[in-house]
């Protein structure tokens, strides 16, 4: 058996997460003191893709990476095409994942006690100190458990990667566009082995995040915190 | 170091407006709740940002308005005590207190974040949680923290009231210890008078955003200025008033005509007198001659450990319907000796204890 749709999926799911934590938590920690109207269509532009069907958030993203779209043209001059290449199932991943990762830091961002962070300002800290010794440490059971949710949709993630990335084994094949494409050519087999291997991969993911919400939940009574 | 504060913000309600400086010694700040006291500390320490106004700590000008000025929180250099502490969960006493040294050399870290242990009479529990210390060393705590800036005021927050009774005369004895040493501009925002009393030597009582009173404890505590800081210093008795054209003050909620020791400068418009002022004379002789005297009748009783309030009435008609005028607090072994006497009693209003309000 192959198993250069399981190796694709892990890299493509590994680096959308990377790239959505830190673009999660910047955005997150951005919105964290704005309110109004504008604030507010971001938010709604962030949490877009989480509601969009997949084939809107691919058909979009080949507008915008496609030959003629801006952000194709751009990459063209330095000779690069996204389409149908390994990093446009990483970008597709992280397009979907990236809802998740936002809201669920967001959330853990603002159930951090305010007096605490303006304690650190009294004391002199700088706001990029206050978010990394202060606001993240306590936000960090609901980021990393927004991290664990962002990787398993981006490991399940099938619609926008097909629209962008197509289906090239060992290059853009991911295991749910194996698993499509095995049923589609009536190979049962192999669609129920990718299958399985989706679904484990999916409970450990589920079980650990059960597991770190729990004992984090013990740490935090420790820390006397809600 | 002198802290001289001029501000205007428009909250909720009302607009907070107040203008008032603070010297080396302390100075409390009394108000009920929602006057705005912890809004005036905010803007006093940069959290809140002011519409009108200056502030200005020594030789710096924090805010100002005009010239379109606002230092930020971070480098304003004012210690800050919340009320519930704020003291950072994940990290330990040691840390909690060196965060602010953070760019220090490590040894120096170490070295001030130990003498401020000692100080604050923290020794041994430097690598603990604060979820792992009681409500006074959580206190101290946040207090070493905050000094650890060598702030040049310090503000605090309603400072005792997350804590148990019992715990709190240590507390203010670890705060007068510190405002001793501290000889710069200490403000402490309270709703208790007592508090505000013990701690503070300057008063300032806020109401619905505006300075009721301001100036030196005693003699707003004995010379109320308005009838709404009698009530906030813990006056128990107020009534509406108007003089006479001889010299005495007609009460009349009380339904009686008082002499007061000297004649009221302005008009007044009430007249109050303190609980515990209140004497009862127990012989008509005691009484003889004696101005304020009138007959009584306790309408009910109501014990504290020590103390106990009598509600008087000075009309038997009303004192039947229940209706009290005053209330008077005598100790206990006093009452012991007088309380099986047949009513009426006599109630003298001291001249002397008796306070008129222009408004």
């Amino acid at each position: 058996m192959d198993w250069s749709p399981l190796l694709i999926s892990l890299a493509t799911s590994l680096a959308a997460t990377a790239v959505t934590l830190v673009a999660g938590l910047a955005a997150a920690a951005w919105r964290q003191n704005r309110a109004g109207a504008g604030a507010a269509l971001v938010d709604g532009i962030f949490i877009l893709p989480l509601v969009l069907p997949p084939t809107v958030v691919g058909f979009l993203l080949l507008l915008l990476f496609g030959r003629n779209g801006p952000l194709g043209k751009l990459l063209l001059q330095f000779g690069a095409t996204v389409v149908f290449s390994w990093p446009s199932t990483v970008i597709a991943a992280t397009v979907v994942a990236f809802p998740l990762m936002y809201i669920t830091a967001r959330a853990a961002l603002e159930q951090v006690d305010p007096h605490l962070l303006q304690a650190a300002r009294t004391l002199g800290a700088s706001e990029a100190r206050i978010f990394r010794e202060v606001a993240l440490p306590l936000a960090w059971p609901g980021v990393l458990a927004g991290t664990i949710l962002a990787f398993a949709r981006a490991l399940g993630e099938f619609g926008a990667t097909l629209m962008l990335a197509g289906n090239i084994p060992g290059k853009t094949e991911t295991i749910p566009i194996a698993i499509y494409f095995a049923v589609e050519a009536n190979e049962i087999q192999r669609a129920m082995a990718w299958c399985a291997v989706d679904v484990g991969i999916s409970i450990a993911l589920l079980g650990g995040l059960y597991y770190w919400t729990h004992a984090q939940r013990l740490r935090r009574e420790r820390w006397g915190q809600h | 170091m002198t802290l001289e504060v001029q501000i205007e913000k428009k909250l909720a309600d009302f607009t907070l407006d107040v203008s008032f400086h603070a010297t080396e010694t302390p100075l409390s700040i009394l108000g009920a709740s929602g006057a705005g006291k912890s809004m005036l500390l905010r803007c006093i320490a940069g959290l809140e940002r002011p519409n009108h106004g200056r502030i200005a700590l020594h030789d710096r000008v924090l805010f100002d308005s005009e010239r379109r000025l606002g230092i930020p929180a971070r480098e304003r250099r004012i210690g800050m005590l919340f009320q519930h502490y704020a003291l950072f969960p994940h990290r330990t006493v040691a840390q909690n207190i060196a965060f602010g040294l953070h760019d220090l050399p490590q040894e120096e870290q170490a070295a001030r974040t130990a003498s401020l242990v000692t100080r604050t009479h923290l020794g041994g529990l430097e690598q603990r949680y604060p979820r792992e210390l009681s409500g006074g060393e959580q206190q101290r705590t946040a207090l070493a923290r905050a000094l650890a800036i060598q702030p040049e005021a310090l503000l605090l927050d309603e400072p005792l009231s997350a804590l148990d009774t019992h715990l709190r005369g240590q507390v203010e004895a670890q705060l007068q210890e510190t405002f001793a040493s501290f000889r710069r501009p200490a403000l402490l925002v309270t709703h208790n008078m007592e508090e505000a009393y013990r701690l503070g030597e300057q008063l300032l009582v806020l109401a619905r955003g505006q300075v009721a009173a301001f100036g030196a404890k005693q003699e707003i505590f004995r010379r109320p200025p308005s009838a709404e800081v009698a009530r906030l210093t813990g006056c128990k008795n107020i009534s509406r008033a108007h003089a006479n054209p001889d010299g005495t003050v007609e009460a009349l909620d009380w339904n009686c005509q008082l002499h007061l020791k000297q004649a009221p400068g302005t008009p007044p418009n009430y007249i109050g007198i303190r609980a515990h002022h209140m004497d009862f004379p127990e012989t008509a002789g005691d009484a003889a001659g004696e101005p304020n005297v009138f007959p009584c009748w306790i309408v009910r009783t109501s014990e504290t450990p020590f103390r106990i309030t009598l509600f008087v009435s000075l009309d038997p008609v009303r004192a039947e319907a229940g209706e009290a005028h005053l209330q008077a607090e005598v100790f206990k072994e006093k009452w012991e000796r007088f309380r099986d006497r047949p009513q009426p009693w006599r109630v003298r209003l001291a001249p002397e204890s008796l306070f008129a309000m222009p408004e």
